[in-house]
């Protein structure tokens, strides 16, 4: 969608906030729910009384280990929590628990694909922490600057948060889409969390700079924030590299600085100055114990890892759909699932790949359903294909079959016994009916005889009209030109 | 006939359960103490009376009906103010946290009341137990019972206080940097802090995590070890907390020193040690000696600079844990125009001279540019005293020194100087370092008639061994005196 | 030689509102102190690894648990300013 300028490149690298969907938060044991009234799910631990003490959540480290797994990362044996020092009202502590050195996964890979080119993204680290308490600012506009005063809610305080960080490997706003549309993937196929953005579950920050094509330095960056969808990270990036483009071309400089991405203008502002660099004094969180993640506890992670989309993707092309379908299927484990046993019992994957990716996800959106509330299941789809393979459907008479099906009107047979679609495909039945029409028509035969085909659809149209439409029509075809001899 | 405060908690609990007296009646006895010594002393920051009563009765209750929860059923005990105490104040001697009353019990209290213990009330101390004087406190200094012009060391002041006093058979402190033994040396009781992992911090307001540890301040090594086998133990709410099995404290008290390796740490028996604490200290080894034990003099040339090392990490620890007091929560708010402001104002008015003074300083010592100089390279230094202790271990089986340099000081004497007060820590600062335990049991008084304290340290873990020496240390140096203060009689300031 | 140090930036850092007067005072205290805490850099540290932790110990975890959160109505009774259930604070300036 978007264009870099002539003679311009982009770096880009992205970090992901991930909260992981654990039962309870990642230092303490309350619960982690959203939704619930205001400082309702909070402890000692989370609100940071005095004399409170973190313990980190097993299952949490779990996930870490398990998104470090399937992003192709180094598991770091010994591993370490630091203490990152910042005073904000929505932090407890004041400062936050997180890693600096050490971190859980480190050197992993992402490979996207866009437009058929396959770009590797490396993934520089990914490392735990924890989530921050949620700030209202109240007054005009509900933006920080207008606010007369803010509201706390620390029911988020401390929800275990995974934080991704890439190399500037992304050179364009689609990879950069393309980048976390694959993450999201598979953070979800790992089951670890929702990865919604909308409700951010899962945010991306972008660092953006551009150079002059051709040359290696690093340009001047600066950090897009507040992008709530994968599309409004692309638009975001593309308006950054614009904007600093511009900048550059007409003699600027690009002022390192955290940026505010607008939804509705479509622009990025700046937030605030990044010259005077924070100062977070880092140093290792004496209440947390070293991470020690062994070969076994790597390993059994290793042993339960979920096919990854890609892996998915592969398999799907594999067996017979195209790049693209195969991608859409992957997007839903419902539909690669129904897709997989489908085809595992005998379904023309194409065919049934067809029917997933166009008839099943367009039926879901028309009755506003998921795919998993219709009324499909494999089994059926296998019936369908056959009845189509048999020749007892026409490709156009088995989708109105899928439609009734999905609408929960009974299994294919039993639909397209309702429907009156089912085909004559009985050689005998088509003969008998085809040596009726030539002995009404013996001219037409003749024709065709010495040459002249014309007169072949002329008949297949009597035979059709004399069985009422059910005759597979292929099947009349060739059986009227076995009677020409031909 | 002696007055029920000062009994030891033996004698205590054989009265308690001989039908003698009741719990109720220990602790009217601790109040009427109280009542006298407090007007001198001020050891006290809150005496909660209603829940002490509560607790009293239902141990003469569980007594009665048979229901025994051991050594502290019934004994009225203190804690410091540096402990979270579910529904009653604790400010930590800030006025950071005035009006704060906790929502949730710190572990070691828990494991007091778990045990029977009547919990009297909150102990005074040096501003989040920054000092070694208890002058650092917010609502004014603790005095010491045996010389109310003098300090009661600190930062466990009010606690020491207390106990030698007799308005409580003992009590609970934090040790940082020597925050029980200074103390308990310097008002003549026994303080120990245990091997870093033994008792739970849960709800002790950190200073310095990888250093801070709760312990016992008591009238004897007995009563000692019965307080901290009460607390101590794993505990799933504090991940540093030792999951194995506690030592057995208690066992080898009766054991002597027989073959007894005990090494004596050269560097902390020269400059910088009072001339009578170092005889104190000399004539003790002494008595060890002739009842057998083998006495080994032990370098550990890392210990000169420990102090240095202590007061960059402690700082730098504490300015990090005590970045929570920001008005948001709880305790004090001082309003400003931006919630920036707001918190810098509170911070500011808050905090005492001494805690700003930690909090800058450790601020400075994390800071970018600094940190490899000052924390990083203090961080190695504390390895090279864990070396030093660990060497020293494989030739003996304890170490000892003095506890404290001098003995009591006078109110306002070091409090200009923040040099000379940080030397108060000299000897008690390794044993934090390297996590090890430690105990100072007292041996004399010095011509003033102040007490001496001499400190036994032991590798982790080596509780045991460490009271079975203290025991011993105690029972030869026939140390009985009371301090004078402790008299339920009206005495005239 | 006492250590000169920024002791605004190191106040500003701290969160931290102290005059002229009293930042003058703590900068010279801190570096008094410091130049005694400057005797660490005097040994020779390359092979030494630092010590984070008293005990070497490794894993301490927490089963993914609930446990009971606190009655809001206590914990928001301990705060200088609340509405609603919510915590109330002035304004903030700056984003985090």
């Amino acid at each position: 969608m978007s264009v870099i300028p002539e003679g311009w490149e982009a770096v880009i690298g992205i970090e992901t906030h991930v909260e992981l969907q654990t039962r309870s938060k990642m230092f303490c044991g309350c619960r982690v729910d959203f939704g619930d009234e205001p400082n309702t799910a909070v402890c000692p631990v989370c609100l940071a009384l005095p004399g409170a003490l973190p313990v980190a959540n097993e299952a949490a480290i779990d996930g870490i280990v398990r998104i470090g797994t399937a992003l192709d990362c180094t598991i770091n044996e010994r591993s370490l929590f630091y203490r990152k020092n910042y005073f904000y009202p929505d932090l407890p502590k004041n400062y936050q628990i997180s890693q600096y050195t050490y971190p859980v996964c480190e050197h992993g890979r992402i490979v996207v694909d866009v437009d058929g080119e396959p770009t590797v993204i490396g993934i520089t680290r990914v490392h735990m922490e924890e989530d921050t308490g949620k700030s209202l600012h109240m007054g005009e506009g509900g933006r920080i600057q207008d606010a007369d005063h803010t509201l706390l809610d620390f029911n988020r305080a401390g929800v275990p948060l995974v934080e991704i960080v890439t190399e500037p490997d992304i050179r364009t706003p689609d990879q950069a889409r393309a980048y976390g549309a694959e993450l999201q993937r598979i953070v979800r196929t790992l089951g670890v969390s929702d990865a919604r953005l909308e409700e951010g579950s899962m945010r991306f920050d972008a660092n953006v700079s551009v150079r002059r094509a051709g040359t290696s330095e690093l340009g001047t960056r600066t950090e897009i924030k507040n992008v709530n969808s994968l599309r409004s990270m692309q638009r975001a990036i593309a308006f950054e590299i614009e904007r600093q483009v511009e900048v550059l071309a007409a003699g600027g400089t690009v002022v390192q600085e955290t940026r505010h991405w607008n939804e509705a203008t479509g622009r990025t502002t700046a937030m605030r100055s990044k010259e005077e660099s924070e100062d977070y004094r880092y140093f290792q969180e004496p209440d947390l114990l070293p991470l020690s993640i062994d070969e076994r506890w790597r390993n059994r992670v290793k042993a339960s890892m979920p096919e990854l989309p890609a892996q998915l993707r592969a398999r799907l092309v594999a067996a017979g759909a195209d790049e693209r379908t195969a991608g859409l299927l992957a997007d839903s484990p419902l539909l690669a699932g129904l897709f997989d046993a489908a085809v595992r019992a005998g379904a023309e994957a194409r065919t049934v790949a067809s029917w997933l990716t166009g008839e099943v996800v367009a039926y879901a959106r028309r009755v506003g359903a998921s795919v998993g509330e219709l009324h499909l299941t494999a089994e059926h789809l296998v019936e369908l294909a056959a009845m189509v393979a048999g020749g007892e459907l026409s490709a156009t008479a088995a989708k109105q079959v899928l439609t009734g099906v999905l609408a929960g009107e009974g299994g294919p047979r039993q639909v397209a016994e309702a429907m009156d679609l089912l085909q004559i495909s009985d050689s005998g039945a088509i003969e008998a009916v085809v040596a009726d029409v030539v002995a009404d028509h013996p001219d037409a035969l003749e024709k065709i005889r010495s040459g002249d085909a014309k007169p072949i659809g002329f008949l297949v149209g009597q035979v059709m009209r004399a069985t009422g439409g059910k005759a597979d029509p292929k099947m009349v075809q060739e059986i009227i030109r076995r009677s020409a001899g031909l | 006939m002696t007055d029920l405060a000062d009994l030891s908690i033996a004698d205590a609990g054989r009265g308690l359960r001989d039908g003698e007296f009741t719990a109720q009646e220990l602790l009217d006895a601790t109040w009427r103490r109280a009542a006298v010594t407090e007007a001198h002393l001020h050891a006290y920051l809150v005496l909660d009376r209603e829940g002490a009563r509560r607790s009293a009765a239902r141990a003469d209750e569980e007594l009665a009906a048979g229901t025994d929860r051991g050594p502290l059923h019934g004994i009225p005990v203190a804690v410091k103010d540096n402990l979270s105490t579910r529904g009653v104040e604790t400010t930590c001697a800030s006025q950071i946290l005035a009006g704060y009353t906790p929502p949730y019990d710190a572990t070691a209290v828990e494991r007091l009341r778990d045990a029977g213990a009547v919990i009297v009330g909150k102990t005074n101390l040096d501003e989040f137990a920054m000092g070694s004087s208890t002058e650092n406190s917010a609502y004014g200094p603790t005095r010491n019972p045996w010389d109310t012009d003098r300090v009661p060391g600190g930062s466990s002041g009010g606690s020491a206080a207390a106990v030698a006093a007799g308005s409580a058979f003992a009590a609970l402190g934090s040790d940082t940097g020597g925050s029980i033994r200074q103390p308990a040396a310097l008002t003549g009781l026994v303080g120990a802090k245990p091997t870093y992992g033994l008792v739970s911090r849960y709800g002790l307001v950190a200073f310095a995590s990888s250093l801070d540890q709760i312990g016992p301040l008591a009238r004897s090594v007995p009563d000692a070890v019965d307080v901290l086998s009460a607390i101590a133990g794993w505990d799933r709410h504090d991940a540093t907390s030792y999951p194995g099995d506690v030592p057995e404290m208690g066992r080898s008290l009766d054991a002597g020193v027989q073959g007894v390796r005990i090494g004596v740490v050269t560097e902390l028996m020269g400059e910088g040690i009072a001339p009578e604490v170092l005889a104190a200290t000399a004539s003790t080894i002494e008595r060890l000696a002739a009842a057998g034990a083998e006495i080994v003099d032990v370098s550990m040339p890392s210990t000169e600079y420990a102090l240095s090392a202590y007061y960059l990490i402690a700082p730098a620890e504490c300015s990090s844990n005590l970045a929570r007091f920001d008005g948001v929560r709880y305790g004090l708010r001082v309003d400003g125009g931006t919630v920036e402001e707001m918190m810098a104002r509170t911070r500011a008015e808050g905090f005492g001279p001494e805690v700003i003074r930690r909090i800058l300083l450790g601020t400075y010592a994390l800071s970018a540019g600094y940190y490899d100089a000052f924390y990083g390279q203090a961080q190695k230094v504390r390895t090279l005293v864990r070396r030093d202790f660990a060497a020293a271990y494989e030739q003996v089986d304890v170490l000892v020194s003095p506890t404290s340099p001098t003995t009591a000081f006078r109110i306002g004497e070091r409090s200009d100087d923040p040099i000379a007060m940080y030397y108060s820590d000299v000897c008690t600062i390794p044993s934090n370092l390297a996590g090890d335990p430690a105990v100072s049991v007292p041996v004399a008084l010095d011509g003033t008639g102040l007490p001496i304290g001499f400190q036994v340290m032991a590798p982790q873990l080596g509780e045991e061994m460490m009271f079975r020496v203290a025991a011993e240390v105690e029972r030869s140096a026939g140390f009985s005196f009371r301090a004078p203060l402790a008299t339920s009689e009206v005495v005239e300031p | 030689m006492p250590v000169e140090i920024d002791i605004a930036k190191v106040a500003a850092l701290a969160r931290i509102a102290l005059s002229d007067e009293e930042l003058a005072a703590y900068g010279a205290q801190l570096g008094v102190i410091l130049e005694h805490a400057e005797r660490v850099q005097a040994l020779p540290t390359d092979d030494v690894e630092p010590t984070s932790h008293p005990l070497p110990l490794v894993n301490a975890f927490r089963p993914d648990e609930v446990w009971p959160s606190l009655d809001r109505d206590d914990v928001l009774s301990q705060a200088p300013d609340t509405v609603d259930g919510y915590y109330r604070v002035p304004q903030i300036l700056d984003g985090p």
